[in-house]
C-alpha cells in the first residue's frame, strides 16, 4: 500500500556550490577537514608534479625501455612477447563480454591505454611497436564483441574458463620456446617486466595443484597426513619470504647434489612455488570449510567413496569459492617477485633492473626515475588484477554478511 | 541370485577395498614416503657440509664475531661473541616490528574511518591512498623512501627544523628525549602502582553498576589516577631531565638520534601495512548493518555511547583476524631492512652466514626466530580476539 503512494524522489540539480556546501562544508568540524585535505593535498602534489615535470630526468627510462620490458631478450623473437600480449588481451576481452560485471572498467581502459600508447607521438618506440599496440587494442574489442555475442551459452562460458587456465602454461611455453619449431630462449636472457610476469606465471601454475593438496591433506582424517599438511602449512607461513628465497638460492645445491648448475630462476621459482601453496592452502581450506555438512552426506549416500567425493562434489564448489582470495594471493605474489632483488642470485626483473640502469654511468644517480616508472608499472597490474578480485568477490555474494 | 544376495552381507571385501586396510596401508605408505625423501635430504645435506667444511650445530656462534654493528640498542662490540650479534639484530627486529605495528593501527584506523567520511575530499584522499600504497610492492616503496625522501634530505647544517624541537636532515632523525635521573626507577614503581589501583578501582565500579545499574565514567577515573600519579611523581621527585638537541659545529648534541635506515623502514612498512589495515577498518565498520545504530539511538545511547559499546565492539570482531594476519606480515616484512642497510635479525645472520660459512644452522636459526616471533604474534592476537568474539550459546 506505500508502494503506491510513493512519489519519485525531488530531482536534484547538478549545482557545484550546493555539492559543496552538502559534501565539504556540512559543519565546522567538516570545513575544517575540508581545509586540512586542501593543505594536505597542496603539500604533497606541488612538489610532486614539480618534481616529474621540471626535475626528473626521464632519458633513464627511455633509453632503457626495452630493458625494462623484456631485458635481454632476443629483438628478432620479441613478437612472442607481443603474440602473447595480444592473446591475453583478446582473453580479457571476451572475459568482458561474458562477465561484463566482474571486468568491469579495466576493459574500457586496458583499450584506452593501448590506443594511447599506440597514438600518442611518444619518441620512445617505432611504428612497429606502434602497430603491436594497436593490435592489442583491436583483439580486445574483437573479444569483447565475441564474448557479449556468444557469452549466454553455458558452453562457451565453461570454454573461457577453461581457457585461462590453458593460457598461462601456453603463455610460458610461447616465451620459452620448443626445440624444433620455436628458439628457446635461455631464461638468463629474459628480465624487466617480462621476467616478473614469468616468475609470477609459473609460481601461479605449480603453486595451485600443490595448495589444493595440501588443504585437502590438512582437512583428511588420516593423522599422518594432516599433521605434515599442518606443519608444512604453518612453517612457511612463519617465515618471511625473503629468507625462503635465500634458503633456495644458497641452499639448494646442499639438498639436491648435482643442482649447482640448476638456474637460479628455476631456484626462485621453486623457492615462490613452495611458500606461496602454503597460503593458497590456506585459502582453500576456507573454502573446503565453508560447505555444509550436507554434501558430504548427500555424496556418500549416492555411494561415491572418499576420493571421489573431494574430487567430483566437494572441491568443485570450494575452488570456485576461494577464487576472490586466490586472485589477491597472487595479486601479493605479483608483487613479492621484486623480493628477488634481495635473495641475490642477479636476477634482472622489473626492480632489479631498474636498479641496474641507474648504475650505468650516464644514468647515475637517476634511480629514484627509473623506480617511479617501474612502480607505475607494478601499480597498473597489482591493481587491474586486485580490481577483478574484489568485483569478483562481490558478485559472488562472498563478502555479503 | 537370492542365494548369492543372501551370502554378500557375510563376505568381508577384498583387502584393497577395505577401508580401514586402505587409510592404515596409505598413512604408512606415505610416512614411509615423507620418511625416504626427508632421509636423502638429510643424507645429501650431511654429505654436502662434510665436503664444504660446515659443522653442525651451533658452537661457532660462540667464537669472536669482529665485525661492527652500527645500530645497536643492547650494547655490542666487535670482540662479542656472533650469539650477541645474532641478539642486537633479534632485538632490532624487534624495535621495528613493535613500533611499526603501532604507527600502523593507527594509521589504518584514521584512513579506514576517513574512508567512510562524509566529507567527499577527506574519503577520495584516503581511498587514494590506499589504492597506490596496496598495489605497488613494498621493496620498491623502500627503497623510495630510503633512497629518494631520507637520503635527499639536507645535510646537518641545513637540518629542516620541525615544532618541537624535532630536527631532520640526510643522517637521521633527532628528538628532544628524556635522560632517567636516579629517582626514575622509583617514578616508574609508582606509575606501575598506579595502575594497578587505577585497575581495581575501575574493576569494583564496574561490579557496583552490575549490582545496582549506577553508572560511573570509570575509564575517566582510572586514566585520572594513573595520569595524576604520573605528573605529581614529576613535580615531586624529579626523575627525568629532558636533552633538547643543539646544532653544535659538526653535528647536534643532545636529544635521540634515530638513523634514516631505521626512519626509511619504518615509514615504508607503516605505509605499505596501514594501507591494508585501512580496508580491514573499512570493511569492518560497514560490515555492521544500520539496524544496530538504529537500534541504539532508539535505546537512547549518545553518539559516543553507540560507538563504543554497540558498533566498535562489533566491528572488531570482523577487523581483528586480518589485522593480525597484517601484524604477522609487518613483521616478517621488517626483513626487507637489508635492502636499505639497518641491521635486522636477517640482515646480521646474513653477515654471520657469510663470516662463517655455516649456512645449514644459520638458516634454521633465522627461521626459527622469526617462527617464534610469529607464533609469539599470533598468541597474542588469539587470546585478544578471544575476549571479543561472538559468544555463541
Amino acid at each position: 500500500m506505500a508502494l503506491e503512494t510513493q512519489t519519485a524522489p525531488p530531482k536534484v540539480r547538478l549545482d557545484p556550490v550546493r555539492w559543496m556546501r552538502d559534501n565539504l562544508f556540512s559543519s565546522w568540524a567538516n570545513s575544517i577537514l575540508t581545509i586540512v585535505a586542501v593543505v594536505l593535498l597542496y603539500s604533497i602534489v606541488q612538489p610532486a608534479s614539480r618534481w616529474i615535470f621540471t626535475q626528473a630526468d626521464w632519458t633513464v627510462v627511455v633509453a632503457n625501455l626495452k630493458l625494462l620490458m623484456v631485458g635481454q631478450y632476443p629483438l628478432d623473437q620479441v613478437w612472442r612477447v607481443w603474440l602473447s600480449l595480444l592473446l591475453t588481451m583478446a582473453m580479457l576481452g571476451v572475459s568482458k563480454g561474458v562477465w561484463s560485471k566482474v571486468v568491469g572498467n579495466v576493459g574500457p581502459a586496458y583499450v584506452l591505454g593501448l590506443t594511447l600508447l599506440a597514438v600518442l607521438p611518444f619518441p620512445l618506440y617505432g611504428l612497429t611497436n606502434r602497430l603491436w599496440l594497436a593490435a592489442g587494442a583491436a583483439v580486445l574489442i574483437g573479444g569483447w564483441w565475441l564474448g557479449r555475442r556468444y557469452g549466454a551459452s553455458p558452453t562457451f562460458r565453461n570454454g573461457v574458463s577453461w581457457a585461462w587456465v590453458l593460457l598461462l602454461p601456453l603463455v610460458l611455453l610461447l616465451l620459452r620456446g620448443i626445440e624444433p619449431l620455436l628458439p628457446v630462449i635461455p631464461t638468463r636472457a629474459w628480465g624487466g617486466l617480462l621476467l616478473t610476469f614469468v616468475l609470477a606465471i609459473t609460481t601461479i601454475v605449480f603453486s595451485f595443484p600443490i595448495g589444493v593438496l595440501l588443504a585437502v591433506g590438512r582437512r583428511s582424517s588420516l593423522p599422518a597426513v594432516s599433521i605434515f599438511s599442518t606443519i608444512y602449512i604453518e612453517v612457511f607461513r612463519g617465515v618471511p619470504l625473503v629468507t625462503v628465497l635465500f634458503m633456495f638460492l644458497i641452499m639448494l645445491p646442499l639438498f639436491v647434489p648435482g643442482s649447482e648448475s640448476t638456474d637460479n630462476i628455476i631456484r626462485a621459482i621453486v623457492g615462490f612455488t613452495l611458500f606461496t601453496a602454503a597460503y593458497i592452502a590456506e585459502n582453500v581450506r576456507g573454502g573446503l570449510q565453508s560447505i555444509p555438512k550436507g554434501q558430504f552426506e548427500a555424496a556418500k549416500a549416492v555411494g561415491l567413496n572418499p576420493f571421489l567425493t573431494m574430487v567430483l562434489i566437494i572441491l568443485p564448489q570450494a575452488l570456485r569459492i576461494v577464487i576472490p582470495s586466490n586472485v589477491s594471493q597472487y595479486v601479493s605474489l605479483y608483487k613479492d617477485t621484486a623480493l628477488v632483488v634481495v635473495a641475490g642470485g642477479g636476477m634482472l626483473e622489473l626492480l632489479g633492473i631498474s636498479r641496474n640502469i641507474a648504475n650505468q654511468p650516464e644514468f647515475l644517480g637517476k634511480f629514484i626515475e627509473a623506480l617511479v616508472f617501474a612502480g607505475v608499472l607494478y601499480w597498473i597490474f597489482a591493481f587491474s588484477m586486485s580490481y577483478i578480485a574484489r568485483r569478483l568477490e562481490a558478485e559472488m555474494g562472498v563478502s555479503k554478511r | 541370485m537370492s542365494q548369492q544376495a543372501a551370502t554378500l552381507p557375510t563376505q568381508s571385501p577384498p583387502f584393497w577395498r577395505d577401508l580401514r586396510f586402505l587409510t592404515i596401508g596409505g598413512q604408512v605408505l606415505f610416512v614411509l614416503l615423507v620418511a625416504l625423501v626427508a632421509g636423502t635430504l638429510y643424507a645429501n645435506v650431511t654429505q654436502g657440509m662434510a665436503q664444504l667444511g660446515m659443522t653442525a650445530g651451533f658452537s661457532f656462534m660462540n667464537s669472536t664475531a669482529g665485525f661492527e654493528i652500527s645500530q645497536k640498542i643492547i650494547p655490542f662490540e666487535p670482540q662479542d661473541s656472533y650469539w650477541r650479534a645474532f641478539q642486537v639484530g633479534v632485538v632490532n627486529t624487534l624495535v621495528v616490528a613493535i613500533v611499526g605495528i603501532a604507527l600502523a593501527t593507527l594509521l589504518g584506523i584514521v584512513v579506514g574511518v576517513a574512508q567512510l567520511s562524509p566529507n567527499w575530499l577527506v574519503a577520495q584522499l584516503a581511498r587514494t591512498y590506499v589504492i597506490i600504497f596496496r598495489n605497488i610492492p613494498l621493496l620498491l616503496q623502500l627503497f623510495f623512501w630510503y633512497f629518494g625522501v631520507f637520503q635527499a634530505l639536507p645535510n646537518v647544517r641545513e637540518s629542516i627544523a620541525l615544532p618541537g624541537n624535532i630536527y631532520l636532515n640526510s643522517r637521521g632523525l633527532v628528538i628532544p628525549w628524556l635522560e632517567g635521573n636516579a629517582t626514575a626507577g622509583t617514578w616508574w614503581l609508582l606509575v606501575g602502582a598506579s595502575v594497578l589501583v587505577a585497575g581495581g578501582v575501575m574493576y569494583a565500579l564496574k561490579l557496583r553498576q552490575d549490582r545496582t545499574g549506577q553508572q560511573a565514567p570509570g575509564l575517566l577515573i582510572g586514566a585520572g589516577i594513573v595520569i595524576g600519579t604520573a605528573g605529581l611523581g614529576v613535580l615531586l621527585l624529579n626523575p627525568f631531565t629532558v636533552t633538547i638537541p643543539e646544532l653544535q659545529r659538526f653535528n647536534f648534541q643532545g636529544g635521540l638520534r634515530i638513523s634514516i635506515e631505521y626512519t626509511a623502514l619504518v615509514v615504508g612498512l607503516v605505509m605499505y601495512t596501514g594501507a591494508f589495515i585501512a580496508e580491514h577498518v573499512r570493511a569492518g565498520i560497514q560490515g555492521i548493518s544500520k539496524g544496530q545504530s538504529e537500534a541504539a539511538r532508539a535505546l537512547g545511547l549518545k553518539r559516543g555511547q553507540m560507538m563504543r559499546l554497540v558498533i566498535l565492539p562489533q566491528a572488531l570482531r570482523i577487523i581483528i583476524p586480518p589485522t593480525t594476519n597484517e601484524y604477522l606480515n609487518l613483521t616478517k616484512n621488517s626483513s626487507l631492512a637489508i635492502a636499505i642497510g639497518y641491521p635486522d635479525l636477517f640482515n646480521v645472520s646474513r653477515t654471520i652466514l657469510n663470516q662463517t660459512g655455516q649456512a645449514v644452522s644459520v638458516i634454521l636459526l633465522i627461521m626459527a626466530s622469526y617462527l617464534t616471533i610469529s607464533l609469539f604474534t599470533s598468541l597474542l592476537m588469539n587470546l585478544y580476539n578471544q575476549r571479543v568474539r561472538l559468544v555463541e550459546r
